[in-house]
């Protein structure tokens, strides 16, 4: 149901690395829930409107109105790296 | 396709930052130039547990620019998440919209509108060098005080042909934009950002040509030097029979060249899907009388005011119109003295933009009200055109009242045919060669004659003034 | 005294401490100690000193809370290797809200990590026990607030249901669990498995003390824009009768495989306990019911899928070093997350991308409307839908670990209720095998003061004794 090509595209755009041992079972256990949850190709859902949000809220807005920040010390604090005030990262590829 | 004329198709994606108080989803403070990481909090640093809470001031503001830009604007309209990692985005994902823009259609100037919607700004990276934490490699640090700002995306429809179109546009745009007040439409600061897709068709067909993307232009010169750039480098691709990639692409305007942003072409899935956390924004006839209530008059109001009311020429209306700063600089010149001619007071603004170039007349040091009663004093024959136009000069050079110049500098007009009359019969006498030819009907040295009067009278004379009695004096009509 | 503290329900040790019998720091000592005494790896951190105290309805009652809250300056790391030692500088709002009535923080419980999970074996921080019998899982994923409460290493606590994950453990440690209205209470703060399904609520020995609990987490919050004003106060139940009320059993479901014929038998007993205070029993169908647990693990993993985005290692938590960005995402990723989150950021990163989403995340929203329609067609005959809380009892540990789909199927009876954003409670109806079974009752939106009145009643006449657990031994 979900070959190794596929699980690689999925795990490239999740951001989550399989290595080469994990890929056969990872691809086995994805095929086994994925025909499980396949169930609801069954049903007949013409007409029926997805239903992204549960319940009414009709006055979800927030007033414009500036409140306090976070002192940079305690953003910064469980950085794994910083530098600068900033926080370090290897830089994205051609840029 | 080798064959034929080619023409561009430009269609535009501009990034317009608002100007609320605090950011889209958050509560903080919209941070420009401040400290790095100064202005964040557990939703723009998108911490676990944190979730967003739209901006209702963002939504009104991107309402009135749905208006402005005659946009259908939707009853209900929900956000999404646009999911992909990039170390400038903190969730993973960033808050934007899909299906449900808040504005679909539209219309600015000639050019349709395809869609206006509002997403959250990115934060800001910089350049760190090569990391001490690892050997030779190249880092990056981010700055979080910008993500989350308001943006409102405004798509056009791929309908634009030329690089000198594009630019006149995108400053309609921005002056609508800041007539609304909704943005500092500052590009150079980034708040009006603006990417360009491009591809060239034969002329007359509606063929789709393939189109790449220009990033990331951050000025008017620059955006028309990379479309003509790109336009360019397409046609030399087609003409010699090749065919263009879809890229994405980076204008460098030091070196006019275009280069590839990615150099791995990767396939962006980015996997939207409705937003949970934000329930879909109703928009009520409140909301949509307090947008309708919020607009000022919008250049084409203006421009078709200034033709109706004030009956200027219809490139006039339109150069004063689509350039807000200009045309409030003229509406208070003439606001400044009543009496003037609104002709006469637009003359005056064209002749001192033309000396200002880029520069904004109210940035300038001439006040409006100097530069209506100079118009004022050429009307009621105190000063020549050309002497106005000296004191102009120096009203450009070092400001001032116009009278004082006038009368510092000896400028005043020299006052009638008494005054001149003496001044044209010595000229005359002093030419007894050319006075013999102008009164046999040849009509050319007249012109020596005059410059002769003007040189007498330190340009203070009237030129038409001097004709007449030069004809005057030779019975010549 | 240790005894007599060790006996009273939250309920009767804030009444202790208003009328002077105790004192809180008493309480919050005795409950303290306790909980640094576990066994059961139910706690993750456990306060070294009482905290300043608020005055309150809550008087001073020590709350287990469960790691997936924010708490400020103390551990919050959702069971995660992610978040292994990550302080937060903000609290959520539910805990902030029981603060502010008086409760006092003793510790942070174990999960499974960011709430995946059914039997509290996925947490980084190693399974909990149940107390009943340590080796059984606890459920999960508020394995750890459930197995504190049920053990009386805590009064009550507080824990989060996306599919099932407070009433299936309340059910399996023999307790009360009350999951609630979809936004009755706020999120915020709350580290988010599926935002649409999330949803916090109490952990606690008998109903009156879910009702009190309940009472000072609902309110509208202006961080949370899904957040409801609940319409109107939590009362304390009452009620000894079920006189006019009609419960309605999905019995296709109920007997569908995989029920325990010691769970049926337990429910079936309920049944009867509920015809003799005076309920009306019905049949009823929820024929969507099937595609429920289909279309929720579709839905919850999609959500995850973004929700866990933002672990990327550049502001928080893990990081694995490494000079390329990608690689550095990818290598955090993999060894941040545990097998299950990891399996589940897939199968929604799957289900949402491009070609799949109509086929999966777009049917299963679809699926979710029926579910939510077929409930609400019920409501308008019955007062309440009846179902056992899980079809068995407390599973080893390990005997379903190799297994996920059987794990999945532990939320059979709870996943509709989650679908449709609808408030259900588990209260103990008994013991198959020696081990306790739960019974769901499940109302419609903002019912949650008939279903803790029916409950209240109920749990009265079924007589259940859990102080078997949390008595003292432990
Ligand atoms: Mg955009
Ligand atoms: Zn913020």
């Amino acid at each position: 149901m979900i070959d190794r090509d596929e699980l690689l595209h999925v795990a490239r755009l999740a951001r989550l690395a399989l290595h080469e041992d994990e890929l056969d079972a990872t691809a086995g256990e994805l095929s086994t829930i994925l025909g499980h949850v396949a169930a609801i190709e069954e049903l007949d859902l013409e007409g029926v409107e997805p239903t992204a949000h549960i319940g009414d809220v009709s006055d979800s807005l927030r007033a414009d109105h500036v409140r306090p920040s976070l002192a940079r010390d305690v953003a910064l604090a469980p950085a794994p790296a910083i530098r600068d005030d900033g926080f370090l990262v290897p830089s994205p590829q051609g840029e | 396709m080798a064959g034929g004329d080619l023409e561009p198709v430009i269609g535009l994606e501009i990034h317009v930052q608002l100007r609320t108080a605090t950011k889209m989803f958050c509560g903080c403070a919209l941070g420009f130039g401040e400290p790095p990481n100064t202005r964040t909090c557990p939703v723009c640093l998108g911490l676990p547990g944190a979730l967003p809470v739209a901006n209702a001031e963002a939504i009104h503001y991107g309402l009135m620019i749905g208006m402005a830009l005659d946009s259908e604007l939707a009853p209900v309209s929900t956000f999404h998440r646009k999911n992909y990692f990039y170390p400038d985005l903190p969730k993973g994902y960033q808050i934007s919209q899909f299906d449900l823009p808040l504005c679909s259609g539209g219309k600015l100037g000639e050019v349709n509108i395809h869609r206006v919607h509002l997403e959250e700004d990115a934060a800001k990276l910089n350049h760190a060098g090569a990391s001490g934490r690892i050997e030779g490699a190249d880092s990056s640090i981010v700055d979080f005080n910008r993500g989350g700002t308001p943006l409102a995306e405004i798509v056009t429809e791929p309908e634009l042909r030329s690089a000198e179109q594009v630019g006149e546009w995108l400053r309609l745009l921005r002056t609508t934009l800041r007539t609304l007040g909704v943005s500092d439409v500052n590009m150079e600061e980034g708040s009006l950002r603006c990417d360009a897709n491009i591809s060239l068709r034969p002329v007359g067909t509606d063929q789709l040509g393939t189109k790449t993307e220009l990033k990331n232009m951050n000025s008017f010169r620059f955006i028309e030097r990379g479309i003509r750039a790109e336009v360019e480098r397409q046609r030399a691709i087609i003409e010699a029979g090749e065919t263009v990639t879809q890229e994405t692409l980076h204008f460098d305007p030091k070196s006019e060249s275009i280069t590839s942003l990615r150099s791995k072409e990767e396939a962006h899935d980015y996997r939207y899907f409705p937003e949970p956390d934000l329930p879909p924004v109703v928009i009520t006839e409140e909301m949509l009388a307090r947008a309708a209530a919020s607009l000022p008059e919008l250049p084409a109001a203006r421009e078709q005011r200034y033709i109706e009311t004030l009956s200027l020429s219809p490139e006039t209306a339109r150069v004063f119109a689509w350039r807000a700063e200009l045309a409030d600089y003229f509406d208070a010149v003439c606001a400044a003295d009543q009496s003037l001619d609104p002709h006469v007071a637009a003359n005056w603004v064209t002749e001192l933009q033309g000396r200002l170039g880029d520069e904004e007349a109210e940035d300038s040091k001439v006040t409006a009200a100097a530069l209506a009663q100079l118009a004022a004093m050429v009307v009621s024959s105190q000063v020549n055109q050309g002497g106005a136009k000296q004191v102009l000069d120096q009203l450009v050079a070092a400001g001032g009242e116009p009278a004082s110049i006038v009368a510092d500098q000896g400028l005043e007009a020299v006052g009638g045919a008494d005054e001149l009359a003496p001044i044209v019969a010595a000229a005359l006498e002093a030419n007894p060669e050319l006075t013999e030819r102008l009164r046999s009907g040849d009509m050319k040295p007249i012109g020596v004659i005059v410059g002769e009067v003007m040189k007498q009278t330190r340009g203070r004379a009237d030129g038409k003034e001097v004709t007449a009695l030069v004809r005057k004096q030779l019975g010549l009509s | 005294m240790a005894g007599d503290i060790q006996s009273l329900s939250a309920t009767a040790a804030a009444e202790a401490i208003a009328n002077g019998g105790l004192t809180r720091s008493e309480l919050f000592e005795h409950y303290r100690i306790r909980a640094a005494a576990d066994t059961l790896n139910a706690f993750t951190w456990v306060a070294d000193v009482e905290p300043a105290p608020v005055d309150g309805a809550l008087g001073g009652v020590p709350l287990a809370v469960k790691d997936l809250f924010c708490t400020e300056g103390i551990p919050s790391q959702a069971g995660s290797k992610i978040l292994a030692g990550y302080c937060p500088p903000y609290t959520a709002t539910a805990v902030a809200n029981l603060e502010a009535a008086g409760a006092a923080v003793l510790g942070k419980t174990n999960q499974d990590e960011f709430a995946m999970g059914s039997s509290n074996e996925n947490s980084a921080f190693g399974p909990v026990l149940n107390p009943w019998d340590h080796s059984r899982v606890p459920g999960g994923s508020s394995g750890g607030s459930a197995a504190a409460v049920a053990a009386g290493l805590a009064p009550w606590a507080l824990g989060t249901d996306t599919g099932g994950s407070i009433r299936q453990p309340a059910a399996l440690c023999g307790i009360v669990g009350l999951k609630p209205t979809y936004g009755a209470v706020s999120r915020y703060g709350m580290i988010a498995f599926a935002s649409s399904l999330d949803s916090a609520g109490p952990l606690t020995r008998d109903v009156a003390d879910a009702a009190l609990c309940y009472r000072h987490m609902v309110g509208r919050d202006g961080n949370d824009a899904t957040s409801v004003v609940f319409p109107e106060p939590i009362e304390t139940p009452t009620a000894e009768r079920l006189d006019g009320l009609t419960l309605a059993v999905p019995t296709a479901l109920v007997d569908g495989e995989g029920i325990e014929p010691g769970v049926r038998q337990s429910f079936e007993a309920s049944l009867d306990t509920a015809r003799s205070l005076g309920a009306t029993i019905i049949d009823c169908e929820i024929p969507s019911a099937r595609y429920a647990l289909s279309a929720y693990y579709v839905i919850a993993p999609a959500e995850a899928s973004s929700n866990l985005s933002r672990f990327d290692g550049v502001r928080y938590g893990l990081r694995v070093d490494e000079s390329n960005l990608d690689a550095m995402y990818t290598e955090t990723r993999h060894d941040g997350f545990g097998a299950e989150v990891k399996r589940r950021i897939l199968i929604g990163t799957y289900a949402l991308s491009s070609g799949y989403y109509d086929a999966y995340y777009g049917r299963a929203q679809r699926v979710r409307t029926l579910v939510a329609r077929e409930l609400a067609g019920i409501f308008e005959r019955a007062d309440f839908i009846v179902t056992p809380t899980s079809p068995t009892v407390a599973f080893g540990l390990g005997d379903r670990t190799s297994d996920p789909l059987a794990m999945y199927l532990s939320d059979l009876f709870t996943i509709p209720m989650s679908l449709a954003g609808t408030p259900a409670i588990s209260i103990p109806s008994g013991l198959s095998e020696g081990l306790p079974v739960g019974l769901q009752i499940c109302g419609p939106a903002f019912s949650e003061n008939r279903i803790l009145g029916a409950a209240h009643a109920l749990e009265g006449a079924i007589g259940f004794d859990g102080s078997v657990t949390w008595g003292g031994a432990n």
